[in-house]
């Protein structure tokens, strides 16, 4: 067995008096795809959030590579190794293809710019296709894939991915599955917070299934798909 | 594939005049129409029906212009051409580049040929100038309103006035201490305002300035109040512009032995500011291609993907405060030993509007449109002195029809496309 990349520790996060994650634990270890899938306001998205510290944890411990990084600041963790396609996309919309991916060098600096790019134009070469565009005229799916390369572009050890079939069409969000699975095959370990669960289960190694800030159930994603109460509750199960 | 030519449309063009008179008569009803005399007023319909009559023709006609070959493609250039930045290649030269060494000949041979007060406006031109590349900095570049702008001005002005009152400084000095204390103000400020975001940002920033201001004001015994301070002349190598020198100084003119000038004062302001914009210009172009400039845009568009990208966003922002505040103290300053006299009364909220307008009216993070746009909103004024009156009017006029059509500013930004050190284009371009 692998050792954990990254371990979440009896971690309680608070936005004010609201308690939004409830004494969380789980564990990603190296080269897996882990998925977390939950329902609206289960809190999948402040669990992503608290492992940069937005918002910090009230309590527990966040052990990346065996530091602690419960008290590091957003841009230190950003830059020592994990990134993170954060929700809603948010590329640069004036900043050309290019630039974008630049901008995701921030962390590593420009050494391995070039050759970087390249792979991602092959990882997307629908990105190639547009790399003098501005992003805010692109489409919601390339939009997308721009916010994954630009993740990918600062080498991390770790990716974090919130919701990338956010807003898009089905067979849009097939194809960024696909290349995620392609991704996972390359040896990177990915974090995925998804509400569509069907395609993060197929995709992921393991799973976490997350009620009102709470982990629910937890084990492989073929055991998950199968599982009745996961089938009812968000695969549409009939 | 060419488009029809289509018939013109008396009727579209009918109903728009009679849409546009409706609007004329709302707006000129009780502006023109009712005129106070004592405690009553009387009704004037014959003045309000010419102007409606004069906007309703003018609409016909507009609309009837529009419709034709010509007017169809006037209308389609005023179309916005694609909002946003306009990337160039990496390398790009603008065909515009000789522009630069022309400018400078036409600035170094100008005060052989400017008297006094045409030197004076140009002077005030370039303060203004060195304000907008500031705030373009804050507001154009990092994307923070900022409305108080005008405390780092004041800043700088009462840095030269109260040093030179309580330590003797001279211009010089006075100089590179203004800007940092100005910067360190700027620092100070946006420590606070950190977290807000726009409309919120404005105000604390509006406040902000109106705090300098009424200080400046109030305190009497540190700053004079609104009797203002004093501000003496730069010097020259320790040489003064004087006819006859204060405290055992020797003016200029002894010293060299030429005949007095009354406006060389003005003109060695106006070379040393001259230089201090150059300068100003240069850092400014040096920075936008420094990754701390691509920082600010990318903060700019926005703040949640530059911190999930490792960017510290505290010290970027600090930056962008900071280098726009230490900007404005240099334009302080000048203003100062420009005017040879400060009060409170040149830092006013309407100070800080203009010094916006120039960033707006010259597109956002864009240089040259910034340059522009300063001189044409400082010496528009002088030139329009005839039309006192109308000033103001003929301003906001000029605001709302620049809004219309160029919503982004004169001058787009254009901006030349990052160049990764290893030459990615060149590898890509082979690839494909």
């Amino acid at each position: 067995m692998s050792k954990p990349i990254l371990e979440l520790k009896e971690i309680d996060v608070y936005y004010g008096p609201i308690q939004a994650l409830k004494k969380v634990s789980m564990h990603i270890d190296e080269g897996e795809t882990v998925s977390l899938i939950g329902s609206n306001g289960a809190g999948k998205s402040t669990l992503l959030m608290s492992i940069f510290g937005q918002p910090r944890a009230a309590s527990g411990q966040i052990i990346y590579q065996g530091t602690d990084i419960t008290q590091k600041s957003s841009h230190y963790i950003a830059s020592n190794g994990i990134a993170q396609s954060p929700e809603g996309r948010r590329v640069f919309p004036d900043m050309s293809v290019e630039e974008n991916l630049m901008m995701g060098t921030i962390p590593i600096g420009d050494k391995y710019a070039s050759e970087d790019m390249q792979r991602m134009f092959e990882l997307f070469p629908r990105l190639k296709e547009r790399r003098n565009q501005r992003a805010m005229t692109m489409s919601g799916g390339e939009q997308q894939m721009l916010a994954i390369a630009r993740a990918l572009m600062s080498r991390p050890k770790l990716l974090l991915l919130d919701e990338p079939s956010l807003g898009l069409a089905p067979i849009i969000v097939k194809q960024i599955f696909s290349t995620l699975r392609e991704l996972a095959k390359t040896g990177m370990t990915i974090f995925l917070v998804e509400q569509n669960a069907n395609h993060a289960l197929k995709l992921s190694d393991r799973a976490y299934v997350m009620v009102n800030g709470e982990i629910r159930l937890t084990g492989t994603g073929r055991e998950l798909l199968t599982n009745e109460e996961v089938r009812n509750a968000y695969l549409g199960g009939h | 594939m060419s488009a029809p030519v289509k018939p013109i449309d008396i009727k579209q063009s009918l109903i728009d005049a009679v849409v546009a008179g409706l609007l004329a008569l709302i707006v000129f009803g009780p502006i023109v129409g009712i005129v106070l005399d004592g405690y009553g007023f009387n009704t004037q319909p014959g003045r309000v029906a010419a102007l409606v009559g004069v906007v309703m023709v003018g609409r016909f006609l507009m609309s009837l212009f529009l419709q034709t070959p010509k007017g169809v493609a006037i209308a389609q250039s005023f179309e916005s051409t694609g909002s946003g930045v306009h990337v160039l290649p990496p390398g790009y030269k603008t065909r515009l580049r000789f522009i630069i060494p022309l400018m400078i000949v036409i600035a170094v041979i100008f005060p052989v040929f400017a008297d006094k007060y045409l030197l004076t406006v140009v002077i005030l031109g370039l303060i203004y100038v060195l304000l907008g590349l500031g705030l373009n900095i804050v507001v154009g570049l990092a994307g923070l309103l900022d409305l108080g702008y005008v405390a780092f001005y004041a800043i700088g002005a009462y840095g030269l006035a109260l040093g030179y009152q309580y330590l003797g400084l001279g211009f010089w000095s006075a100089l590179p201490l203004a800007a940092i204390a100005a910067a360190f103000a700027g620092c100070i400020l946006g420590f606070p305002v950190l977290r807000m975001h726009g409309d919120y940002l404005a105000i604390v920033t509006l406040g902000f300035g109106e705090i300098i201001r009424l200080v400046l004001n109030n305190w009497l015994s540190f700053t004079g109040g609104p009797n203002g301070v004093a501000v003496p002349s730069p010097t020259f190598f320790g040489l003064e512009f004087g006819r006859r020198a204060k405290d055992g100084g020797i003016p200029i003119h002894e010293y060299f032995g030429f005949e007095y000038n009354p406006d060389l004062k003005f003109i060695f302001i106006y070379a040393v500011l001259f230089l201090v914009v150059l300068a100003v210009l240069y850092i400014k172009h040096r920075l936008t291609r420094m990754p701390v400039g691509r920082a600010w845009e990318a903060l700019r568009e926005d703040e949640i993907a530059c911190r999930s990208m490792g960017l510290n966003h505290v010290l970027v922002k600090l930056s962008a405060f900071t280098i726009g505040a230490s900007t404005a103290g240099l334009a302080g300053v000048f203003f100062a030993s420009y005017q040879g006299f400060v009060n409170p009364t040149s830092f006013t909220f309407f100070e800080s509007a203009l010094i916006l307008a120039i960033v707006v009216l010259g597109g956002m993070g864009s240089t040259v449109g910034v340059v522009i746009a300063a001189f044409v909103l400082t010496v528009a004024p002088e030139m329009l002195r005839s039309f006192a009156e109308y000033r103001v009017l003929l301003f906001g006029i000029l605001m709302v029809l620049m809004m219309i059509w160029r919503p982004r500013g004169l001058i787009r930004i254009s901006r030349t496309g990052v160049q990764p050190r290893k030459g990615v284009l060149a590898k890509v371009e082979g690839a494909s």
